[in-house]
């Protein structure tokens, strides 16, 4: 339980800072989104987020920051593996399930369904 | 013949008259302050067709339909269309009269559509070259959005200034004679950007526009606040409302209770959640086809200064970083 | 008339510059409700992550490795995100959460889906094909290139050291 309480705490916290950025810079919710994936990166190569996922768990990971951490570390973990290659192999490697998935469970939901006005 | 007055007014000599009016609406429109003026109100946001488009237009066809009943003129008697929306290429208007077989001129001034299709049918059966004209203008929320902000399904906040575009449209009946409210004159407006860049703010990128017009009225006529029983913007909004107010007041235009908004007056803003109002062509022409025509058969008002109002904005030059140019114009409408 | 456009010419003189006006606009403008909306996005992330944690831990009960949990989480998650957002449900969540919505990847997630629905009108190539990313678009190709810069710097340090 105390693990859920932690997540919801850390993941309520880092939406509140996308939350400030919107309402007080007018930056656009996709200009967020870019940059909580690149600065997931940058924390993610200097190994200043995994302490966040040890304390957070999916309050971490389920961000975009986290999102752009595993890019990071795929990324080193190729490096580690394959050299040169893996600069170009690691990132999308390790994010392949969420880009997968999105590209699936979109295309199935454009079928499916359709838009419809907001009330 | 007409004649100009000042700098940018015309006097029209032989006064077109607003024959009838009809305006269709969508479900929260119908929901709304205004509900028993609309002559119908649509729940489904598609109505039937496959796009929400062809929505727009199928909603535009027939609103003219039904303003042309009321007029009791026949589809034969109409020499010209003149109608817009804020779609791409205007294509709401041209597919929405595809069928009608009647001269068409299509036209664009973003959400001031109304009030410049008024002006030009107004000065074409003054100068004697058609009899009878249509002017009506549309707008759909969801073609709107999916053109100028997200896709409808994207979970995403709007902003306190933004503005809820219409689903509806209006359309009016124009004749050089009969019975209803007449054209008297007209004040195109100018192009006037105060380099609003916010595409989430348009009134404030507006009100300059519905300030300049409002004063070169006044102005070239010589009239002041006082000669009127209504000035009547189109889509300002609550925001751009207090501007529009505050910039007549810097040059002692006191515009006291005479001016109503029509983004205001078509959303119950506290209630409906649509931040600052309503806006869209079809906003200033449905409420001047149905509840303003109303007034004006029920004698509550004698003389209305209609100023729609319009933000000449596209996506793309905003995404270039160009700021909103806003324009404005009047048409005076007399008893 | 004359006094008419004597008056005219003095009204024409500017009142307000453009920078002017633009300060009296920012002056004016209603802000956001930052309270209201700080709380409810700190509502709204944190359940979404509270569910993602759920999820994790179910998978570590079944026996689940670490790397695998992981993955399957995010898919998961990206599948309860196009879910909602295909039955019209996630555009409510965020105009509640807003920034609580779209942070966590069920927003990446709707943030491919709602063009993805949008644009089938359009066609299965032109439409839901290359409308797909217009949003999430710049997430990958920002994220992905700076996963290759921090490689390279990463790869270059280790040859370094």
């Amino acid at each position: 339980m105390s693990e859920i309480i932690r997540a919801f705490l850390l993941g309520g916290c880092i939406c509140i800072i996308g939350q400030i950025l919107i309402d007080f810079t007018k930056i656009t919710p996709a200009r967020i989104m870019v940059i909580f994936v690149v600065t997931g990166v940058v924390l993610g190569i200097f190994g200043l987020y995994q302490p966040l996922i040890d304390w957070g768990g999916a309050g971490a990971t389920v961000p975009l920051l986290g999102f752009g951490n595993v890019l990071a570390k795929g990324v080193m973990k190729e490096v580690d593996e394959t050299g040169l290659l893996g600069v170009f192999t690691g990132g999308v490697k390790a994010a392949a399930a969420g880009i997968t998935a999105a590209i699936t469970f979109g295309y199935i939901m454009a079928i499916i369904s359709k838009p419809r006005i907001k009330r | 013949m007409a004649k100009r007055l000042g700098s940018q007014t015309i006097v029209l000599d032989k006064q077109p008259v607003i024959l009838s009016g009809a305006g269709i609406v969508g479900k929260k429109e119908g929901d709304g302050p205004l509900a028993r003026y609309f002559d119908d109100v649509v729940d489904d946001e598609y109505v039937g067709e496959k796009t929400f488009e062809a929505a727009e237009s199928r909603i535009l066809r027939d609103t003219y339909i039904k303003a042309l009943e009321k007029s009791g003129k026949s589809a034969k008697d109409i020499n010209i269309i003149l109608s817009g929306d804020l779609l791409n290429q205007c294509t709401a208007a041209s597919y929405a009269f595809r069928d009608v077989d009647i001269p068409y001129l299509g036209l664009f001034g973003a959400c001031s559509t109304m009030s410049e299709s008024l002006a030009i049918a107004a000065m074409l059966i003054d100068s004697g070259s058609v009899d009878y004209a249509v002017c009506a203008a549309s707008s759909h929320f969801c073609s709107a959005e999916r053109q100028f902000r997200y896709p409808l399904e994207f979970g995403s906040q709007r902003t306190p200034t933004a503005q809820w575009t219409v689903t509806g449209a209006g359309a009016v009946i124009l004749g050089k004679e009969g019975q209803g409210p007449r054209i008297t004159c007209i004040t195109p407006g100018k192009i006037i950007d105060e380099g609003i860049k916010d595409a989430n703010n348009m009134g404030a990128a507006m009100a300059p526009a519905a300030f300049d017009t409002i004063r070169s009225h006044l102005i070239d006529t010589g009239r002041n606040v006082d000669d009127f029983d209504m000035i009547l913007t189109g889509d300002l909004g609550k925001f751009g409302s207090t501007m529009l107010r505050d910039l007549l007041k810097r040059n002692n235009i006191d515009l006291k209770d005479k001016h109503k908004d029509c983004g205001l007056l078509i959303f119950d803003i506290e209630k409906q959640g649509v931040d600052c109002g309503g806006s869209g062509c079809g906003c200033s022409a449905v409420v001047l086809s149905t509840y303003i025509l109303n007034l004006f058969m029920q004698g509550t008002i004698k003389r209305l200064l209609f100023v729609a109002t319009g933000a000449l904005l596209s996506p793309t030059r905003i995404q270039q970083g160009e700021t909103i140019p806003g324009i404005a114009h009047a048409v005076l409408i007399e008893a | 008339m004359l006094s008419i456009r004597q008056r005219g010419v003095e009204a024409l003189k500017r009142q307000l510059s453009k920078h002017e006006y633009q300060k009296l606009v920012d002056e004016k403008a209603p802000g956001s409700h930052y309270v209201r909306n700080i709380i409810a996005a700190f509502i709204t992330g944190g359940a979404i992550c509270s569910v993602g944690q759920i999820i994790m831990m179910v998978l570590k009960n079944f026996g689940a490795d670490k790397e695998t949990t992981a993955s399957a989480t995010s898919i998961i998650m990206v599948f309860i995100g196009a879910f909602l957002t295909g039955i019209n449900i996630y555009d409510e969540i965020g105009k509640f959460g807003g920034a609580g919505a779209s942070v966590p990847i069920t927003g990446f997630s709707n943030s491919i889906v709602s063009p993805a629905m949008e644009f089938k009108k359009e066609g299965h190539v032109m439409g839901v094909g290359a409308k797909m990313f217009l949003i999430a678009g710049p997430v990958l190709v920002y994220g992905i290139f700076a996963s290759v810069v921090a490689g390279l710097f990463y790869f270059i340090w280790k040859q370094v050291m």
